[in-house]
């Protein structure tokens, strides 16, 4: 095993091209525990924790652009007013110590459907900002992003250097069911932000299917329905019988598995009261803006 | 490979390090430090907890090449630690007594072994106080999650405490010593203020 | 105070400061919160080498061959040791039958079993070396349960058995059967006015202790081996590791590393001949340290079990007969299986009055993970069965569930089901009156003005619920367990005291051979020491195996059997220290020929507190110094066909009231709060039998809603062995945990002390499934439960 220690991002891709079986680490949260645990022997680590600028964020005008390694901890605190989701579901990761170390990029390198951030940042809408020596940057859209169980989009000369992720122009909820009350893994997770500019929604599932996916069909149905009801300008409480259907349609998007952290058909179950909490959470809260704004006005 | 890093304000340096070996392995292993704990090296359990750059991390999970140039302060260099801190803070003469505060409730214990005469931290003194330490595997690591967590909030709230420590298994005490731990020890801490 | 037992009166020491009842600190607390506590891990000699353990990857097979060469010539390995490389013709061990092999003979019986060692000078490199073994197995049809087990064409997990339980089994594949016979169940149960059945499945738990098995064994000059090990007993290792080697017991010396935790998983062996074999190979000491996946695989774990059981009582609530088959599940080793058996017959109908009784309990081999000690042993499982059916009876008599418990309560002078008469308090009824009496935490306590907090909520910080779904339920149970070994077994500890003047002080020394793995054993003997010898200053010795057994540091019996060798052999001490007085000064006054002598405070004085000598001075240029062994009153054998028999020692009651919070729709638990009530006979240290009730407490939360070992029922294979996947409470999961702690003196022990460790273990449990049948209308027959187990997506 050789271990790499680029100091710039530069070096970091020019190793990346010169050894495309290296690992990448940053937080180390993923890939210790498999050389801890003998599942993984990588011919090269690449370190990337001297890469200073992987650790910053920038808010833009539409967009956070985020380091891949800015750690949750810094997420949970700083970027919640503009990204509430990711904010809630990094604080779902595991524990302090991890939030301390871990990062979005290391979530979207390793591409377990359990990875918490997923959910959030396929309901806010991002773009993961990938880059090669040879080819320069690219920028993936992020229902592009995850091709298949721990798989992604990356090409092995690239590394992630940031996510684009919309900033938040509504609410936006985040909830995870694990069977302990901190520190789990998923037993699935689900993302819910509102988007009252386009008048759309979107949704993100983790641990429910071979991949992070979105309720396409439910968002679609959703979207529909508050536009005929006229939701989005009466600001009206969702009907029950909506909600219902989001809910269940969010649980048909599931394809699940039976595993030791949970039955698929529990997974459906509990998807499907996600998808019905966070849509009255988001809604309620869409309310009280839409009020406030009004009483403003 | 060899390191270059600095534990508990001492430089230190390892040679021959395996790329795959843990800063908690260089630690217990190579610099004779195995104060921070090997529990289950998966960052679920939180015993190896020791700042990097400040901040509490898994050492099981950071690799023994990440380190190099950095700041590490372990379990054995927690008393140091919250002294530099109270003397930093009494530069503004602010909070003198918080020293003296933790001498005057030195464990009383008469039996020998016990490294008695040891100055402790408010934190480490509160753990023996309030009968905080069973077979005490996990008490390095919740040592220093909490001493960080006192740093940042002086005066935490019950919930405050056990989200900052959700991260550190306790297998032994169901965690109201440890509680009651963290209580007494900020609760010295602010009288000591 | 309820009529039966009184509290203890300690007259000898009752002056000196830090003696017993006080809450006195850890003598090790410095140590450990600096972080120079050397636990079993934190060895380390120059020159030492790794060793690392290959393990089984199926659960049951024939080995066909073992390939070692490419392992043996990587660099850096010292030496790889299979079946064949053992020395002697010992090559099994075990706690009772020599079941075990040191290392697979021909065949596995189980997934992660020991297939050969290695030792290298980095464990990266014993690790890869161990990788290059190659194995190839013939795989056999796993036997994982009752049925497959005594099926007609069941494979036998152990040929050839000669153990002496093999007469009296049903089948060989049972490991042993514990029948209990009292009274005429069938008759009684025509009196039953209502009667009420279940079925009930117990997960298999583990110990989880923190500290994963470790050790460093070093090599010595006269041809033996120096041990240095977390274990709960060390000379029961000894006894196995010993005769394996091929050395007598005195050139294998054993020294307690410290232990981080136990819980029963550390009563077996597991890397301590492995170590020494490698050591002894390769002339090199060798230091083998569990990861947390291989300890998973490194050591027994709580026998899983099904208990069916049947409840009848009269209108009027009293319990007619009680009928139960408990079906442990003791994997692919004995192990403590027989042991576990005994307690789970006998203490199979909780702690209640109940004359007619058919019981039977068996322990299985199987091929599934061996199952042993476990802190609660054979009572917790019952205990989770009878009390989820004492609330179902209640449920259908239409009484309060507690009112039924304290209607058929046992006291002192109650006969249990093996006809022993129970001889100390009972207060069964009390405490379930004191944790019913206790102020209820209030409700929705995650409201604030903020919003909810969703860190006291179901589902914690991930987010789940701001109040939804969330309903509150409250339940209650107690149990009964016994201390100490039961069963006739010669159940003894030894303690050497030694006093002498170390400058200008009278010093006691206690030395003991008692594993403290956590509990305070050691704190404990020191205030022992004080208050017989009335000195301040105790050096607690290293425990080694120079020093006679102490038995283990299982069976809540270390305070009881170790602290009354301590006490025993202080007593002798002082004696002996008050005859070299009166040598030395009885002619300088009366008092030392007449009066009742005592020591308090470093000094010899008068029952009426006249100062007749000062230790010093008596002790000058003298040390006394004793080693005595000492017993509990003995136990018999259970009767193999009626269970009859004087079988335990003593019993241990706790009780609980546990609330929760559910969340229906999601299945998610918060408990509240536990509260518990425990008589303890008499509290020797208050703080630390509060802090062991609460630790005991919470592993019994843990198996109550998360703590489950998953085997694969088509393959015998582990599937969840991390600390990702077998969970354990955190502090968020965690309640509070009030205690009322009763001490009602047990005059036949020291002290009137009660063992207290495991207890708590029992009734929290089927408290927290009361409370969660409670809060959701639902039957809840096994344990743990899990979200879909509530949710109807199981």
């Amino acid at each position: 095993m050789d271990f790499l220690r680029p100091a710039s991002w530069g070096e970091a891709l020019a190793a990346k091209a010169a050894h495309p079986t290296a690992v990448p680490i940053a937080g180390g949260t993923d890939v210790m525990v498999e050389i801890n645990f003998d599942h993984r022997r990588p011919e090269y680590l690449l370190d990337l924790n001297r890469i200073g600028d992987l650790r910053e964020w920038e808010v833009g005008e539409e967009s956070v652009r985020l380091g891949a390694s800015v750690p949750y901890t810094q997420i949970m605190e700083n970027l919640r007013a503009e990204l509430p989701g990711l904010a809630l579901a990094s604080h779902t990761v595991a524990s302090p110590q991890i939030r301390n170390r871990g990062g979005v990029g290391g979530n979207l390198g390793t591409a377990s459907p359990a990875g918490d951030a997923h959910p959030a940042l396929l309901a806010a809408g991002a773009e993961v900002e990938v880059e090669s020596a040879a080819r320069g940057t690219r920028l993936i859209p992020i229902d592009d992003f995850y091709t298949g169980v721990k798989r992604n989009a990356l090409q092995p000369d690239e590394l992630i250097r940031a996510v684009h992720v919309a900033k938040a122009d509504g609410p936006q909820q985040y909830s995870k069911v694990g069977t302990r009350n901190a520190m789990v893994i998923a037993v699935c997770a689900f993302g819910l932000a509102l988007h009252p500019a386009t008048r759309t929604v979107r949704t993100g599932i983790g641990s429910a299917a071979p991949t992070p996916i979105r309720a396409k069909a439910a968002e679609e149905f959703l979207d529909a329905a508050l536009d005929e009801g006229g939701f989005w300008d009466n600001g009206k409480i969702i009907t029950p019988s909506v909600a219902k259907q989001f809910a269940e349609l969010c649980s048909a998007a599931c394809n699940p598995i039976d595993d030791v952290r949970g039955t698929a058909s529990y997974r459906r179950h509990a998807v499907g009261v996600m998808a019905r909490r966070t849509l009255t959470w988001t809604w309620e809260s869409y309310r009280g803006t839409r009020r406030t704004s009004e009483g403003a006005a | 490979m060899r390191v270059n890093f600095t534990v508990n304000g001492r430089p230190q340096e390892a040679d021959d390090v395996w790329e795959g070996e843990s800063l908690l392995y260089v630690l217990r292993e190579r610099l004779g430090l195995p104060g921070s704990k090997n529990a289950c090296e998966q960052g679920e359990c939180g015993s190896c907890t020791v700042r990097l750059d400040g901040v509490p991390v898994c050492s099981c999970l950071v690799a023994a090449g990440q380190v190099e140039g950095r700041e590490v302060v372990t379990v054995e260099g927690l008393a140091d630690h919250a002294k530099q801190r109270a003397e930093g803070g009494c530069a503004n003469g602010a909070c003198g007594t918080s020293l003296d505060e933790a001498k005057a409730w030195q464990a009383k214990g008469t039996d020998s072994q016990t490294g008695e005469g040891t100055e402790l931290s408010p934190i480490q003194q509160a753990f023996i106080d309030a009968g905080a330490v069973q077979c005490g595997f996990c008490t390095p690591g919740l040592l220093v999650a909490a001493d960080e967590m006192l740093e940042r909030t002086p005066n935490p709230t019950d919930a405050d405490i056990r989200e900052a420590l959700s991260g550190n298994l306790c297998r032994c005490t169901g965690y109201e010593k440890i509680m009651d731990a963290v209580r007494l020890a900020a609760a010295r801490q602010s009288e000591g203020v | 105070m309820p009529a039966n037992g009184v509290p203890t009166k300690i007259t000898q020491g009752s002056q000196t400061k830090g003696g017993i009842g006080e809450s006195t600190l850890r003598p090790d607390g410095t140590l450990k919160v600096t972080g120079e506590f050397a636990y079993s891990s934190d060895m380390w000699h120059e020159d030492m080498l790794w060793g690392q353990i290959l393990r089984s990857t199926v659960a049951h097979a024939e080995i066909v061959s073992i390939d070692t060469s490419q392992a043996l010539a990587l660099p850096g390995v010292y030496a790889v040791m299979t079946y064949d490389d053992l020395p002697t013709e010992v090559k099994n061990y075990g706690l009772e039958i020599q079941d075990t092999p040191v290392l697979a003979h021909g065949k596995v019986r189980h997934h992660g079993e020991p297939v050969a060692i290695v030792a290298a000078d980095h464990p990266e490199t014993a690790r890869r070396a161990a990788a290059k073994i190659h194995v190839e197995y013939r795989e056999l049809p796993v036997i994982t349960d009752e049925a497959s087990a005594v099926a007609p064409d069941a494979l036998l997990v152990h040929e050839g058995r000669d153990d002496h339980h093999a007469g009296h089994v049903p089948h060989p594949n049972v490991v042993h059967r514990q029948p209990i016979v009292r009274g005429d169940a069938a008759a009684a149960a025509r009196r039953a006015d209502a009667v009420v059945t279940g079925e009930y499945t117990f997960g298999m738990q583990d110990q989880a202790f923190l500290g994963p098995e470790s050790g460093l064994a070093v090599p010595e000059e006269d041809g033996g081996v120096h041990l240095y090990i977390a274990t709960q007993w060390l000379h029961s290792d000894l006894r196995q590791i010993a005769p394996v080697l091929g050395l007598p017991e005195d050139k294998v010396r054993m020294t307690l590393a410290g232990v981080g935790g136990a819980f029963g998983g550390r009563e077996d062996l597991s890397m301590q001949i492995h170590a020494c074999l490698l050591a002894l190979r390769t002339g090199k000491p060798v230091k083998i340290v569990y990861n947390r996946f291989e300890s998973f695989f490194g050591h027994v774990h709580r026998h899983p079990a099904k208990l069916y059981y049947e409840h009848g009582a009269t209108k009027d609530g009293k319990l007619t007969h009680i009928k139960c088959r408990i079906v442990l599940d003791g994997g692919a080793y004995a192990s403590a299986s027989p042991a576990v058996v005994g307690n789970a017959a006998s203490l199979s109908v909780g702690p209640y009055v109940v004359d007619d009784v058919d019981i039977e309990a068996i322990a299985l081999y199987t091929n599934n993970p061996p199952c042993g000690a476990m802190r609660g042993f054979g009572a917790v499982q019952a205990c989770f069965a009878y009390e989820a059916q004492m609330d179902k009876l209640a449920k259908k008599l239409g009484m309060d569930p507690v009112e039924l418990r304290r209607l058929n309560a046992m006291e002192q002078g109650t006969i249990m089901p093996t006809g022993q008469p129970v001889d100390s308090p009972a207060p069964v009824a009390e405490l379930l009156r004191r944790v019913k009496a206790m102020p209820m935490p209030p409700e929705r306590q995650w409201e604030s003005s903020e919003g909810a907090d969703v860190r006291q909520l179901p589902g914690g910080l991930s987010n789940t619920t701001h109040g939804e779904g969330v309903v509150r339920g409250v339940g209650y149970a107690v149990g009964i367990k016994n201390v100490g070994f039961s069963e006739g077994f010669d159940d003894y500890s030894t303690a050497r005291v030694r006093m002498e003047v170390v400058a200008g002080e009278p010093v006691a020394t206690v030395h003991t051979a008692m594993a403290e793995v956590g509990q305070g054993g050691v704190t404990v003997h020191a205030q022992i020491a004080r208050t017989e010898l009335g000195v301040t200053q105790v050096t607690i010795h290293p425990a080694d195996t120079q020093v006679g057994s102490a038995g283990s540091t299982s069976a809540s019996r270390q305070t009881y059997v170790t602290g009354g060798a301590v006490k025993n052999a202080c007593e002798l001490v002082r004696e002996k220290v008050l005859e070299i007085g009166r040598r030395r000064f009885g002619s300088h006054h009366p008092a030392w020929a007449t009066a009742e002598l005592l020591l308090e405070g470093g000094k010899v004085v008068t029952d009426a507190g006249e100062v007749l000598a000062d230790l010093v001075d008596v002790l000058e240029g003298e040390a006394v110094e004793i080693e005595r062994e000492w017993r509990h009153r003995p136990t018999e054998a259970f009767d193999l066909r009626t269970g009859q028999g004087n079988g335990h020692v003593q019993y241990s009651f706790a009780a609980h009231r546990a609330v929760v919070e559910v969340d229906t729709e999601l299945g998610l638990v918060k408990v509240i709060e536990l509260a518990c009530a425990q008589d303890v006979g008499k509290a020797l240290n208050p703080l630390s039998v509060v802090g062991q009730i609460q630790g005991g407490t919470t592993q019994g939360l843990g198996v109550a809603v998360m703590e489950e070992i998953i085997v694969d029922p088509k393959t015998a294979k582990v599937r969840n062995p991390s600390f990702t996947d077998y969970l354990i409470p955190t502090i968020l999961d965690t309640p509070t945990i009030p205690v009322d702690v009763l001490e009602l003196a047990d005059e036949h022990a020291p002290y009137g002390l009660r063992g207290i460790g495991e207890a708590p273990t029992l009734s929290s449990t089927p408290a927290v499934l009361a409370a969660i049948r409670a809060a959701t209308g639902l039957e809840l027959d096994r344990t743990p439960v899990r979200p879909e187990h509530l949710t109807g997506t199981a």
